[in-house]
């Protein structure tokens, strides 16, 4: 793939996937590489995430790269009220590539009008997670295939920026995406619309239990407390949003079980033991997709 | 003003102007709208005529606004689409139509509508205009994806 931004997932084709996903591949062992020693990666946290930024330095360090970041957001600039078109204009003398997660829509799309050097979209408010994506198809590529796939989307989908771009990007393949979730968190109009517009297979419930059964694939994403104004009102959503291990007696006995992480209670413990658990395998892949994308960009 | 109730009079109801555009065919209720939508106050001193619902063959009733001593350009001609598809523009130059022109669907507006979303980052205070690409039923923000369908001219720009 030879793109100078990774904004969304929609930029994404079959085969700049499969290009990245192959080249994880060779990546995805105890042996690392040295071949951008020279690089010099700008991290730009503008929201906590300290397993995304920890994946992406720990990528560039395996490709003999190196880091720099702003600190924690309350002792930046930030809180001094400079601009992020400023601060991403300041930070591109410094680094070779920046990776950017902020609380707003569109801003890594933004960032990217300011600079020259590629930009890396970690996560824009209720928007885009592309990197997650790729790791994502990973995962999916390793349990079952991308194609011929019937995949459970569960959870979140209203605010759920992984599920934005995991919709999107598996447009890509013959696939049936099956969004489960309450009628207050589905799938905000503008995504729904992307996935008519490239004839994706769509179905929206508002319960597992009928399409359990079908899945390959059973994406699970956590739905946070602050979505609610009564917390009762969210307690009774999000035991509803969940799996247990009796519930896997109508799965698919190859069904893999996915989730961004970090979960609450969306995922029985008990599930971890069982081959359906994919979730833990799907954070580690972070690692080898990520320095395959910045292979392709560095 | 004419008091006559004639059809043909409505025309100079707002009277002829010398030089300038003349907006026709706005959707009945628009005019203000399109004013607006131009960015057009009177601030800066135009005369500025508008008449509101008045009878039309073509779309029943219709508004008309005219600007003197202002041609519009296309790309402000063509922002109008968003409300007023049928509208007619004529540039006019010594009281004669000089240039007529149908509204076309540009591919973006630019800095005319504000997203309706909070959490975008065009409403933050960053160096960017707004931007909205325009589908067939509606625009699309180019930054956050948020479509706006109708009532378009809740989401106008007040500078
Ligand atoms: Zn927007």
């Amino acid at each position: 793939m030879r793109h100078d931004h990774v904004l969304t997932a929609k930029q994404f084709s079959r085969g700049d996937i499969e290009a990245v996903l192959d080249r994880a591949a060779d990546f995805d062992g105890p042996t690392g590489d040295t071949r951008h020693t020279d690089s010099v990666l700008g991290l730009l946290f503008f929201e906590p995430s300290t397993r995304t930024k920890m994946s992406f330095e720990t990528a560039i360090k395996r490709l003999g790269g190196d880091t720099i970041d702003m600190g924690s957001v309350d002792s930046s600039s930030v809180t001094k009220g400079e601009s992020l078109a400023d601060t991403v204009r300041v930070i591109e003398g410094y680094a070779d590539a920046l990776v950017l997660r902020h609380p707003k829509q569109g801003a890594a799309k933004m960032a990217s009008e300011f600079v020259d050097v590629p930009v890396i979209n970690a996560g824009d408010g209720a928007g885009h997670h592309p990197t997650q994506t790729l790791l994502d198809l990973y995962t999916i590529r390793e349990n079952a295939a991308l194609d011929d796939l019937t995949i459970g989307i569960m959870g979140d989908l209203k605010y759920g920026r992984t599920v934005h771009s995991l919709a999107q990007a598996l447009t890509n393949f013959e696939t049936t995406q099956h969004f489960v979730s309450p009628e207050s968190l589905a799938l905000p109009p503008e995504v729904r619309y992307d996935l008519d517009e490239a004839g994706a297979s769509v179905e929206e419930h508002t319960d597992l239990e009928p399409v359990l059964p079908d899945l390959d694939v059973l994406y699970v994403t956590r739905i946070q407390r602050e979505r609610f104004p009564d917390e009762n009102e969210y307690r009774a959503v999000a035991s509803e949003y969940g799996i247990d291990r009796a519930m896997l007696d109508e799965a698919k006995a190859d069904l893999s079980i996915m989730h961004p992480l970090p979960r609450v209670d969306e995922i029985d413990p008990a599930i971890d033991d069982t081959p359906h658990a994919a979730y833990f395998e799907q954070a580690h892949n972070g690692v080898p997709v990520r320095m395959a994308l910045l292979d392709s960009l560095l | 003003m004419t008091d006559t109730n004639s059809a043909a009079d409505h025309q100079l109801r707002v009277g002829k102007i010398r030089n300038g555009t003349v907006i026709d065919h706005v959707t009945g209720g628009q005019a203000l709208t399109v004013l607006a939508i131009l960015g057009i106050d009177g601030s800066s001193g135009e005369e500025i005529s508008v008449g509101m619902n008045v009878p039309s063959d073509r779309i029943g009733r219709k508004d008309i606004v005219k600007v003197e001593g202002r041609e519009l350009s296309q790309e402000e001609v063509d922002v109008l689409s968003l409300i007023a598809p049928d509208a007619t523009i004529n540039i006019v130059r010594e009281y004669d139509v000089a240039e007529k022109h149908r509204v076309e669907r540009p591919s973006a507006v630019v800095g005319v509508l504000s997203c309706p979303n909070a959490n975008c980052i065009t409403t933050e205070n960053e160096p960017v205009d707004s931007r909205f690409a325009v589908l067939g039923d509606g625009v699309r923000c180019t930054y956050c994806g948020t479509l706006i369908r109708e009532e378009f001219a809740d989401h106008i720009e007040v500078e």
